[in-house]
C-alpha cells in the first residue's frame, strides 16, 4: 500500500490487505415485500463496485444490510470470510456516506471527523492530527472549524467522506452521496472519490441510480432490478454485451425495434445481426440496438430526419422510418442532418440483446 | 436543510413593523394583569392614594408568622417542579426517541396518549386519581412529592409538543445511523448526538413543566396537598393584599427559575465564537 498520511500512524491498519465482502442469497423482507430477493454479490479486495438500478430496486437496502442498519431475513453476509450477521453496526467497522446530509449539526467539520476516533478512544492530540489529515485529503484543510450550515452541499459530503475514512474502515459504503449536488460538483466529487479510493485501496460499494456515474468510476457495475442483480461486469462488458434488454436500456441509450430470431441471428428490417446470447430461441423478439450501432449510408433503410442535437463531442439524430418507428443515431459532429431530410440507414452489425415478445406483453415496459 | 440548527432563515417572515406590533400587543396582554396586581398592592385603604406599607410590612416580618406556610408551600412546589422535570427527562424523552428511531409506527399512538391529558379537565382527572393515590399513599406514603406523578401526566401534552417539534426539525434517524457506523453505542449516541441536537426542545419541555407545576391549583387542592397556589388561596382569604404580593413574588421567582434553567441549558459559547474566526474560500 502506498505511503499516505492517513495510514502512517497506524501500522496495523496500513498492513491490512483489502477486505473481501460476500453476499450469499440475502433476502430482506419489509412486511411481506421483498426488497432483496436472494441477493448475491462478491466485492473483491480493494475493488470499487457500483450498485446501479432504478429507484426502489433495493440498492439502499443492500447497503444498509451490509452496514448492519437493517437485519437480514435470510442468507449470509461475510466480511473477510467471517459472518457478520450478529455483529452490531458499531462493531462492523464500515465507513458510510449517506444520501442526505448527515453531519452532526452541533459539531464543527473537524469535530465531526474526530467523532469516530473519539468513539475509538484515540488521544486528543492524535485525534486532531488525523482529522486534519483526513480533511486535507478531501481538500478542506482550512475548514476544520466550520459548521455544517456554513458549508456547501459538496463540502458537506466531502466532510462526510473524510469522517467515514478517518477511522480506516474495512469497507466504504456510499449511498448516492452525489445525488443532492449540482451537475458540475457531482462530476468533480465523483472523480475525487475514485482517486481517494484508489489511493487507499479500500473495498468500496457505491450505490447510484445514475448510469454515467456508475460507468465512470467503478471497477465493476452490478445492475439491480427488483431486489436482485441482473448482471455484474466491468463497465465495458455491461455496455457492449448487455445480458438483457433491461440492462441495454438502463446502461446507455438503446433503440428497441421489433424483429425475429431465426437460427441464432436477429433479423430487423431485412438485416441479420449477431446475438449477444447465441442460445436465444427462434421467435418474435424486441431487439435493443445502441444509437452508435446505426449509421447513415448511401442506400438502405429509408428514414426522415426529425431532429438533430449537438452534444459536444458527438451529435444525436432522431429519425422516423416509413412505418412510423422512431430511432436514435449517434455520430460524429461533422455530419449535420437537417430536419425533414431523407436519409438511408444501415446497422453496423454489432451484437444485440433481445427480449421475447411474449415476455414483453406479459410484463409491459414503460416507454 | 435537515439540520434545523441554523437560526432564522424563514422565507416569508413578517416585516419588522408587523413583528413589533404583534410583540407589543402580546406584551400588553401580559402586562395588564401584572400592573393591575401591583397597583392593587399599593392602594392605601379606602380613602385612595398609594404607599408601599404592605410590602415593607411583609419583608420586615421576614416571612415568619402567618406567611410561613407560603414559604413551605413554595418549597413543595419547587420540589414538585423538579420531580416533574425529572419524569419528563427520564421517561418522556427516551420514550419519544425510542419511538421515533426504532418504532415509528407507534408514533400516532404515543402522540394520542400524550395529548390526551389536555382534553381531560383537572376535576375529572382527580376523580380518577383519588383511588390511585389511595394506593400510592399506602405504598409510598402521602408525601407531597407523590403529586409529581400526577403532574407528570398533566404536563405531557405541552412537553410532548415542545420536544416533538424539535425532533421533526432534526434528521434524527440519519444522524443516529451515521453515529452507529462510526462506532457509537446507544449511550454515546444519546449523550453526544441526540441531546445536543434536541437541547432546545428538551429545554422548552422542561420550562413548560416548571411553569405548569408552579401554577397548578386544582389537583393539589382536591387531593389535599399543599403547594404554592393552595397556600396563596389560604392567605388570600385572610389578607387579599398580601396574597397578591406573594403571587407577584412567586411570579418573579418562576421567571428567575426559568432564566436559570435557560442559562444552564444554553449551548457552549465557545462554538459560536469559533465559527466566526475562520474565513476560507467558499
Ligand atoms: N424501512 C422500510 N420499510 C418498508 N419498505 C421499505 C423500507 N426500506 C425500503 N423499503 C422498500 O424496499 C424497496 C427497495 O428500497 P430501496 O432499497 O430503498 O431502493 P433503492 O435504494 O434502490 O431506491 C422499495 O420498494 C422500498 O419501498
Ligand atoms: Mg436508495
Amino acid at each position: 500500500m502506498t505511503a499516505l498520511p492517513l495510514n502512517n500512524p497506524q501500522p496495523t491498519a496500513s498492513a491490512r490487505p483489502g477486505t473481501v465482502v460476500e453476499f450469499t442469497g440475502v433476502v430482506k423482507e419489509f412486511s411481506g415485500m421483498r426488497a432483496l430477493d436472494g441477493f448475491n454479490l462478491t466485492l473483491h479486495a480493494g475493488e470499487f463496485v457500483a450498485l446501479l438500478g432504478p429507484s426502489g430496486s433495493g440498492k439502499t437496502t443492500a447497503l444498509r444490510v451490509l452496514a448492519g442498519l437493517e437485519s437480514t431475513t435470510a442468507g449470509s453476509i461475510t466480511i473477510d470470510g467471517v459472518d457478520v450477521s450478529t455483529l452490531s453496526t458499531s462493531k462492523r467497522d464500515m465507513g458510510m456516506v449517506f444520501q442526505s446530509y448527515s453531519l452532526f449539526p452541533h459539531l464543527s467539520a473537524g469535530e465531526n471527523v474526530e467523532f469516530g476516533l473519539r468513539m475509538r478512544k484515540i488521544k486528543p492530540a492524535e485525534r486532531r492530527r488525523r482529522a486534519a489529515a483526513s480533511l486535507a485529503m478531501v481538500g478542506l484543510d482550512d475548514h476544520f472549524d466550520r459548521f455544517a450550515h456554513q458549508l456547501s452541499g459538496g463540502q458537506q459530503q466531502r466532510v462526510a467522506l473524510a469522517r467515514a475514512l478517518v477511522t480506516e474502515p474495512r469497507v466504504l459504503l456510499l449511498d448516492e452521496p452525489l445525488s443532492a449536488l449540482d451537475a458540475k460538483v457531482r462530476v468533480q466529487l465523483r472523480d475525487e472519490i475514485r482517486r481517494i479510493q484508489t489511493e487507499l485501496g479500500i473495498t468500496t460499494l457505491f450505490v447510484t441510480h445514475d448510469q454515467d456515474e456508475a460507468l465512470a468510476v467503478a471497477d465493476r457495475v452490478a445492475v439491480m432490478r427488483a431486489g436482485n442483480i441482473e448482471q455484474v461486469g466491468t463497465p465495458e462488458e455491461l455496455y457492449s454485451r448487455p445480458a438483457t434488454p433491461f440492462i441495454a436500456d438502463f446502461v446507455g441509450l438503446s433503440n428497441r425495434i421489433d424483429g425475429v430470431v431465426r437460427s441464432a441471428r436477429a433479423e430487423v428490417y431485412g438485416t441479420k445481426l449477431p446475438l449477444i446470447d447465441p442460445a436465444t430461441p427462434d421467435g418474435a423478439v424486441r431487439v435493443s440496438i445502441r444509437p452508435e450501432d446505426i449509421e447513415f449510408a448511401l442506400e438502405g433503410l429509408a428514414a426522415t430526419v426529425v431532429a438533430s442535437s449537438f452534444l459536444g463531442s458527438l451529435r444525436r439524430t432522431t429519425v422516423r422510418l416509413v412505418d412510423g418507428t422512431i430511432l436514435f443515431l449517434q455520430h460524429g459532429v461533422r455530419v449535420r442532418p437537417a430536419a425533414g431530410e431523407t436519409v438511408f440507414l444501415k446497422f453496423t452489425g454489432a451484437p444485440v440483446s433481445t427480449e421475447q415478445l411474449a415476455a414483453v406483453s406479459a410484463a409491459p415496459q414503460q416507454p | 436543510m435537515s439540520g434545523g440548527f441554523t437560526a432564522g432563515g424563514v422565507a416569508h417572515a413578517p416585516s419588522r413593523t408587523v413583528r413589533t406590533v404583534i410583540l407589543g400587543l402580546v406584551g400588553l396582554i401580559f402586562a395588564v394583569p401584572i400592573v393591575a396586581m401591583i397597583e392593587f398592592t399599593l392602594r392605601a385603604g379606602l380613602v385612595g392614594g398609594y404607599n408601599v406599607d404592605r410590602w415593607v410590612a411583609l419583608f420586615q416580618s421576614g416571612f415568619t408568622g402567618v406567611y410561613r406556610p407560603v414559604l413551605v408551600a413554595l418549597g413543595n412546589s419547587v420540589a414538585l417542579a423538579i420531580g416533574t422535570v425529572v419524569i419528563v427527562l427520564l421517561l418522556l424523552v427516551p420514550t419519544m426517541l425510542l419511538v421515533h428511531i426504532r418504532f415509528p409506527r407507534l408514533r400516532r399512538g404515543l402522540e394520542f396518549i400524550c395529548i390526551l391529558p389536555i382534553t381531560i379537565p383537572a376535576i375529572v382527572l382527580v376523580v380518577g386519581l383519588a383511588p390511585v393515590y389511595a394506593i400510592v399513599a399506602r405504598l409510598l406514603g402521602s408525601g407531597v412529592w407523590t403529586l409529581a406523578f400526577a403532574y407528570g401526566i398533566t404536563v405531557l401534552p405541552f412537553a410532548y409538543r415542545a420536544i416533538q417539534s424539535n425532533l421533526d426539525g432534526v434528521d434524527v434517524k440519519t444522524l443516529t445511523e451515521a453515529a452507529r457506523t462510526l462506532g457509537a453505542g446507544w449511550g454515546s449516541i444519546l449523550v453526544r448526538v441526540l441531546v445536543p441536537n434536541l437541547r432546545r426542545g428538551i429545554l422548552a419541555g422542561a420550562f413548560i413543566a416548571v411553569a405548569v407545576v408552579l401554577g397548578e391549583f386544582t389537583i393539589a387542592s382536591l387531593l389535599n396537598r399543599v403547594n404554592l397556589q393552595t397556600a396563596l388561596v389560604v392567605v388570600s382569604k385572610v389578607d387579599p393584599y398580601t396574597a397578591v404580593i406573594l403571587s407577584l413574588l412567586a411570579l418573579a421567582f418562576a421567571f428567575l427559575l426559568l432564566l436559570v434553567i435557560g442559562r444552564l441549558g444554553a449551548p457552549r459559547t465557545r462554538t459560536s465564537r469559533r465559527r466566526t474566526t475562520v474565513k476560507g474560500p467558499a
